[in-house]
């Protein structure tokens, strides 16, 4: 007896339904669109500051002595003077942080010697938060050819706060 | 003249590129969305640094502390007058990290200052949490390209 197959071609083509899948996608699409939140990546300069207490014992002789970088500022706030260990930084705003972290660089090196080196930030009341990030990113380090982070002096602190200025 | 009637025949759509692109729409999304609850206030423009790259792994304890331009803080979606506003908070917070057997020098203090807030200011707020017993403090900024 003979058996008869039905040949399944182009002929049998089984319509698929779309319209749900479209309609999940398009629930997707909206979802994702609406709880987009675009905004620009943000990154942290980490400070260590306990509370100052007396510390038992001689001072470590290896250990730097903390470089003191002074910012003076105008009554709008803008920076006026920049100093560090007695020595000025002033012209125009990029080279004045450039000065800063060549000079910085020269100091401590960007060895080992500069794992133990402090930087310890006295600015002004009025100065604009801004120039104390262009100085920690100064003393801090730079950003190499190959796009790596070359670490520079790594402890920041700031010194105690100074009056406001009337 | 015989005129056919259209009336049962049905014009077959080819969704084929729609469904191509709206795959592509939702990939693009899936990848760019961002469920951390990063505590971000629109109104504190942070200053920017080549430097600033953002954290490889997430902070343990942190805990936020935003600045606006003249000075008031932002603090768990409130705003403060001023830093000595925000000790009962900081004090709060000193309980809840003691509550479970760790210190107030295990967190981390997040500041989000607005660029030109005055520095006076934001080192009123480190010296608040000094205060309390806070010692780790991170100054967050705004990464920007590499010079």
């Amino acid at each position: 007896m003979a058996v008869g197959f039905k040949k399944r071609g182009l002929a049998g083509k089984i319509p698929i339904d779309m319209t749900p899948m479209i309609d999940v996608v398009f629930q997707l699409l909206a979802f994702f669109c609406m709880t987009l939140k675009i905004a620009a990546a943000e990154g942290d300069f980490n400070i260590k500051m306990p509370l100052a207490a007396p510390r038992a014992g001689n001072p470590d002789i290896d250990q730097f002595p903390p470089l003191k970088l002074r910012m003076q500022a105008d009554a709008q706030g803008n920076l006026t003077n920049l100093m560090l260990a007695e020595r000025s930084f002033n012209g125009p705003d990029s080279e004045r942080w450039t000065q800063l972290h060549n000079y910085v660089a020269s100091v401590v090196g960007e060895g080992s010697a500069a794992a133990s080196a402090e930087v310890e930030i006295d600015c002004d009341f009025g100065l604009k938060y801004e120039n104390v990030v262009k100085a920690i990113t100064a003393v801090s380090g730079r950003v190499g050819a190959d796009g790596q982070v070359i670490k520079l002096v790594e402890k920041i602190k700031f010194a105690p706060p100074r009056p406001p200025v009337p | 003249m015989k005129l056919k009637a259209r009336g049962a025949e049905m014009t077959e759509i080819d969704y084929t590129p729609m469904i191509d692109m709206t795959f592509q729409l939702i990939a693009f999304f899936v990848i760019l969305i961002n469920f951390a609850d990063a505590e971000q206030d629109e109104r504190v423009q942070l200053p920017s640094s080549a430097l600033a790259k953002p954290p490889q792994a997430p902070l343990e304890t942190p805990i936020t502390i935003q600045m606006v331009r003249d000075g008031s803080i932002v603090m768990g979606g409130q705003l403060y007058a001023d830093a000595d506003a925000i000790k009962p908070l900081l004090l709060n917070e000193q309980y809840v990290l003691e509550s479970q057997d760790r210190s107030a020098t295990d967190a981390t203090i997040i500041i989000r200052a607005h660029k030109d807030a005055k520095t006076g200011l934001v080192q009123n707020v480190i010296k608040v949490c000094q205060d309390v017993g806070f010692e780790k403090f991170t100054l967050r900024a705004k990464s920007e390209a590499g010079y």
